[in-house]
């Protein structure tokens, strides 16, 4: 049996005094498409921070491709929350995707290559930006922001392509032309994608892991009302999706009162 | 001013000190004002006293102390950056107030008369002396290339530093390679304008050039080009009205930045203006 892309074992991730991953066990099978959801402060960013490497495991272990995560890098491509990017960056959308090119450095007089720019070219198109490759980032929809971050994820040719929250702050149309891209991308890569779009997810990815802390479920996307709701610690209604969290905190106040 | 150009070296000086302090400026400006190191430059800046005072006390060359103390500040704020330990805000605050307290300490300690310390608070860019240029030559020539040669890593690294380190770039030594450069910055800068008013020419121009251009290189050149527009046309109005130079520059940089501002929106206000009476004269 081949070795999964990526393996959890056990692991626990603090932040001083403060858990944000609790014994959290999970395969992620070559190939597989893969939708994680929980609650803000849930440890989603955090399980993906871990699997990149950026944060330490306080216990247990990560092999991302069999590898140590630092070390399986290479072949992981990431797609980050557009909010902790600074929007108003000089930069044009060809030149973020290009340096998605780029690995290790920092090297002197780097410069890209023609197959670099053929490359990242293709991708823009696949992912319906061609026509932006010259315009500054600061112009860009939150859609089109979106997509020239998964392109840049993918100009360095990952096998696994890890997601946090791609679908948020983005129009409905923007929204399914990106689910249609992760799901024809998933025939090539394993796919791992953080979401709080609730309605949405099940009907996307092939499997479903659901994180709070603790890992309450992983598997077939179906969930029942008892999943989410241990998930949440609260009766949630599907249709109320995408404010999870505040229900929450609503119903904690409830159980204060 | 041409004729006294020629005859006087001190002016001579001062204007390649003007071009070189612009030059920098306007590079490093602009990412310092992309990057929100406007504070952290202000920090390092003042912590420059401390070497300055140092430097009177021990005998040596304050600019060298200056040099000395604003790179241990800068790495040492990026140190305690990475660490998390403490608020940046609060860690920049206490580099800076203990940087000037131990510069007046120093000055305090030195025997005989206190020198004067005005020149580096406020910049003495008449008193630029040929030692004092040869160094803002070297300082700059070295910052410069070290941006050009790094371009396109500066720029992945400034535009997200997360994803550089993801795709295995060494972030912890850019950053302090950048930290550097703001010290190198500060101490050419301490020398045209002074230690006080140096963080005006590190954001003025570049705050200026954004109004201009839309590229990282754009406005780095129209950083410099402004930069050195207002040391030259400050000189000028010091050597005129007898006035104090570093602030005469600092008034007119900050000045040009208003005026472009304010341009700026009569342009957009102008240009909506035009836009609404074509839509209704196609709806006539």
């Amino acid at each position: 049996m081949s070795e999964p892309a990526i393996r959890l074992e056990h692991v626990r991730v603090c932040f001083g005094r403060v858990p944000a991953l609790v014994d959290v066990s999970l395969e992620v099978r070559e190939g597989e498409y893969l939708g994680v959801i929980g609650p803000n402060g849930g440890g989603k960013t955090t399980l993906l921070r871990a699997i990149l490497g950026l944060v330490p495991v306080t216990e247990g272990e990560i092999r991302v491709c069999g590898r140590p995560p630092g070390r399986g890098r290479a072949a992981v491509g990431y797609v980050p929350q557009s909010a902790a990017i600074d929007r108003r960056f000089p930069i044009t959308v060809g030149e973020v995707v290009l340096t998605g090119r780029i690995s290790g450095g920092p090297r002197p007089l780097r410069r890209y290559t023609s197959a670099d720019r053929r490359h990242t070219g293709a991708l823009l198109e696949r992912v319906g930006i061609a026509h932006l490759a010259g315009r500054q980032v600061a112009g860009l929809s939150g859609g089109e922001f979106q997509k020239m971050l998964i392109a840049r994820a993918l100009a360095a040719e990952p096998r696994i392509l890890l997601l946090d929250e791609p679908t948020a702050s983005v129009d409905a149309v923007s929204r399914e032309q990106i689910y249609a891209l992760l799901r024809e991308m998933s025939r090539e890569m394993t796919i791992l994608l953080v979401t709080h779009d609730l309605l949405a997810i099940s009907s996307h990815v092939r499997r479903l892991a659901c994180l709070n802390g603790r890992l309450f479920y992983h598997g077939e996307p179906e969930l029942s009302q008892s999943v989410i709701g241990a998930l949440y610690g609260c009766p949630v209604d599907l249709i109320a999706h995408g404010v999870p969290h505040r229900v929450l905190s609503e119903h904690r106040e409830e159980e204060n009162v | 001013m041409f004729d006294a150009l020629l005859r006087y070296e001190f002016l001579r000086n001062a204007v390649w000190a003007g071009l070189f302090a612009s030059l920098l400026s306007g590079v490093i400006g602009v990412i310092i004002v992309e990057k929100k190191l406007v504070m952290m430059s202000g920090g390092i800046a003042h912590t420059a006293y401390g070497g300055v005072g140092l430097g009177y006390l021990m005998g040596f060359e304050p600019i060298l102390g200056a040099f000395a103390f604003s790179l241990a500040a800068a790495l040492g704020v990026g140190w305690f950056r990475r660490r998390g330990g403490g608020r940046p805000d609060v860690v920049i605050g206490l580099f800076w107030s203990l940087g000037m307290a131990l510069g007046i300490l120093f000055i305090a300690l030195t025997p005989g008369y206190p020198p004067d310390l005005t020149s580096y608070l406020f910049g003495g860019i008449l008193s630029v002396t040929r030692t004092d240029l040869m160094l803002m030559a070297a300082l700059t020539i070295v910052v410069i290339a070290l941006i050009a040669a790094l371009y396109n890593d500066w720029k992945a690294y400034l535009f997200d530093d997360e994803f550089a380190r993801i795709i295995g770039m060494n972030t912890v030594l850019l950053e302090n390679l950048l930290l550097g450069i703001i010290a190198a910055t500060v101490v050419v800068l301490i020398r045209s304008v002074g230690i006080i008013l140096s963080l005006a020419l590190m954001t003025a121009p570049a705050a200026t050039a954004a109004l201009f251009s839309g590229s990282l290189r754009g406005r780095m050149a129209w950083a410099a080009v402004l930069g050195a527009g207002s040391c030259l046309a400050g000189l000028w109005i010091s050597y005129r009205m007898n006035v104090a130079s570093g602030a005469a520059i600092v008034i007119i940089s900050v000045a040009i930045y208003i005026v472009a501002c304010a341009m700026r929106r009569i342009a957009h206000r102008s240009g909506r203006a035009c836009a609404c009476a074509g839509e209704g004269e196609r709806k006539a």
